[in-house]
């Protein structure tokens, strides 16, 4: 009875070493590595591209691309049919915009709106992310000069160069809630070296909020205000509050895009708007975007690695 | 008796240890390509994978990778982008594997250097789809190490990855995923 009893145990021992699945065993230690955590995961594309509508997000140019921008904004819709809706109107930004790394880029451009040139840098100072690091929200510092070129309106008296030049300073927090909504909030400061009046304030400080929620893969829909703080607000002029619709293709993005104000440098869109939604001076425009890869990020790595 | 309940105890619990550790092999540094440039190509859509991670148990032919899809570099930064935000949708599925078995194992001699020619039988999941897969590969033993590698075509369909009208002529229907794994004992 025993020695039956002992080679059934040895038999049932020897059968289950068989039966046990070395693939279950494989799969096992495969998802137990790449369970691991050891990446991490940063948040990509929180937007589509580095404007919201107007304003910056904190999206930067890839490393090594180059980013050709045109924007236009049209008249006011209520100026009737006369100016064809606005139509006849255009305020226009052209401007070459570059990745140096991949978290800082640069760019220039020239607007028609007081003959404005505008130079800029932004660099991403904390990047979102989960797994292996964690950070909430992302965080990009974006810097301007601005400087408008139209002739002085009293060639008589002493003018200075540098009356005409805008320094805008901004931090962008941005997050990535999910696949589909997007939100960014930016305290801003433009300081502005010629005032009418000495007791007008040289910084104006104001705060941008804005968001967007995707309707599908390829297209969004996006909102941004940019308030002015009551303390330095220019008398006469009104906040900023911007629509846009977003259309991505392969190597472009279309953004229609509808506000109170005709221009699109910071310092003239923030703190010298004078339109209002409610009185109907609605401006239509578009900002076109299209991005040519320069350098190959990958050329460093095209040869394998030597381990063979 | 109770000497053969210790024996007995003794070889239930080595009959778990199912694979002897000198059977085992991996890799964390496998290359994976993906290629879906199409015939009259209006740019290269090409990506590399460098950090594919493989399992192989010598001793039964058991085969696995997995790799992170964001880990996939394009040459073109907006490509990546799409790759990920569009095509893969890598935040709702971040990882493809495979899991399979070398049906051959016994061409393969790992003790002599060669080149052995294998065919692997498995299962790839891909943008939460998963499909059988049937691929011949090579297995270069040289110097107690060895290298394998395939390259086999998948249709892009089948994985429910869409291509919209408008880029279908810029985009091939099949992608070629090759692979380049150099294994070492896993400890």
């Amino acid at each position: 009875m025993r020695k039956i009893f002992q080679s059934f145990l040895f038999v049932f021992i020897g059968c289950s070493s068989l039966i046990a699945q070395p693939d279950d065993d494989l799969s096992k230690l495969l998802d137990e590595e790449m369970n691991k955590e050891e990446t991490v995961d940063y948040a990509t594309a929180t937007f589509k591209t580095t404007r919201l509508v107007n304003g910056h997000t904190n999206e930067n140019v890839a490393a090594g691309v180059m980013d050709m921008r045109l924007s236009h904004r049209f008249g006011a819709f209520n100026t009737g049919i006369k100016n064809f809706f606005g139509l006849d109107q255009a305020t226009m930004r052209v401007a070459l915009e570059y990745g140096i790394t991949n978290w800082l880029m640069v760019g220039g451009g020239r607007s028609n709106y007081e003959k404005t040139y505008d130079t800029f840098l932004k660099a991403k100072v904390l990047r979102q992310s989960k797994g292996k690091r964690r950070m909430p929200i992302s965080l990009s510092y974006f810097t301007s000069i601005q400087t408008k070129t139209i002739p002085f309106s009293d060639p008589n008296r002493t003018n200075f160069f540098t009356s005409n030049i805008f320094y805008v300073h901004q931090l962008i927090f941005a997050r990535k809630f999910s696949e589909g909504i997007s939100v960014m909030i930016a305290p801003t400061v433009v300081h502005r070296n010629l005032v009418a009046k000495v007791t007008d304030p040289h910084d104006l400080y104001s705060i941008a909020i804005g968001g967007r929620m995707k309707l599908s893969k390829r297209t969004s829909i996006n909102f941004e205000y940019f308030y002015q703080l009551p303390g330095t607000k220019p008398p006469g002029t009104t906040d900023c509050f911007s629509i846009g619709f977003d259309i991505e293709t392969g190597g472009h993005v279309f953004q229609l895009t509808f506000n109170n104000s005709p221009t699109q440098v910071e310092r003239a869109f923030i703190h010298e708007t004078r339109g209002s939604w409610k009185n109907g001076d609605i401006i239509g425009g578009f900002n076109l975007s299209r991005v040519f890869t320069l350098k190959d990020p990958r050329s460093k790595n095209k040869e394998p690695k030597a381990t063979w | 008796m109770f000497r053969n309940i210790i024996l007995a105890f003794a070889l239930l619990i080595s009959s778990f240890a199912s694979i002897f550790a000198q059977d085992l092999y991996y890799t964390k540094t496998a290359k994976v390509t993906l290629d879906a440039t199409p015939a009259n190509p209006v740019e290269e859509i090409e990506a590399v994978n460098n950090e594919a991670t493989s399992f192989l148990n010598i001793a039964n032919g058991d085969l696995v990778f997995a790799v992170l899809v964001k880990s996939f570099r394009f040459q073109k930064a907006l490509m990546e982008e799409h790759f990920n935000e569009n095509y893969l949708e890598s935040s709702k599925f971040p990882k493809a594997d495979f899991k399979g078995k070398i049906t051959n194992l016994s061409v393969v001699n790992f003790k002599k250097d060669g080149d052995y020619i294998v065919n692997v039988e498995g299962k790839l999941t891909m943008h939460g789809i998963t499909l059988p897969v049937n691929a011949t590969g090579t297995i270069s033993v040289k110097g107690g190490k060895f290298k394998a590698v395939s390259s086999f075509k998948i249709k892009l369909a089948d994985y429910k990855i869409d291509r919209p009208s408008v880029v279908k002529d810029k985009i091939s229907e099949e992608a070629t995923i090759t692979i380049d794994a150099v294994y070492e004992p896993k400890k």
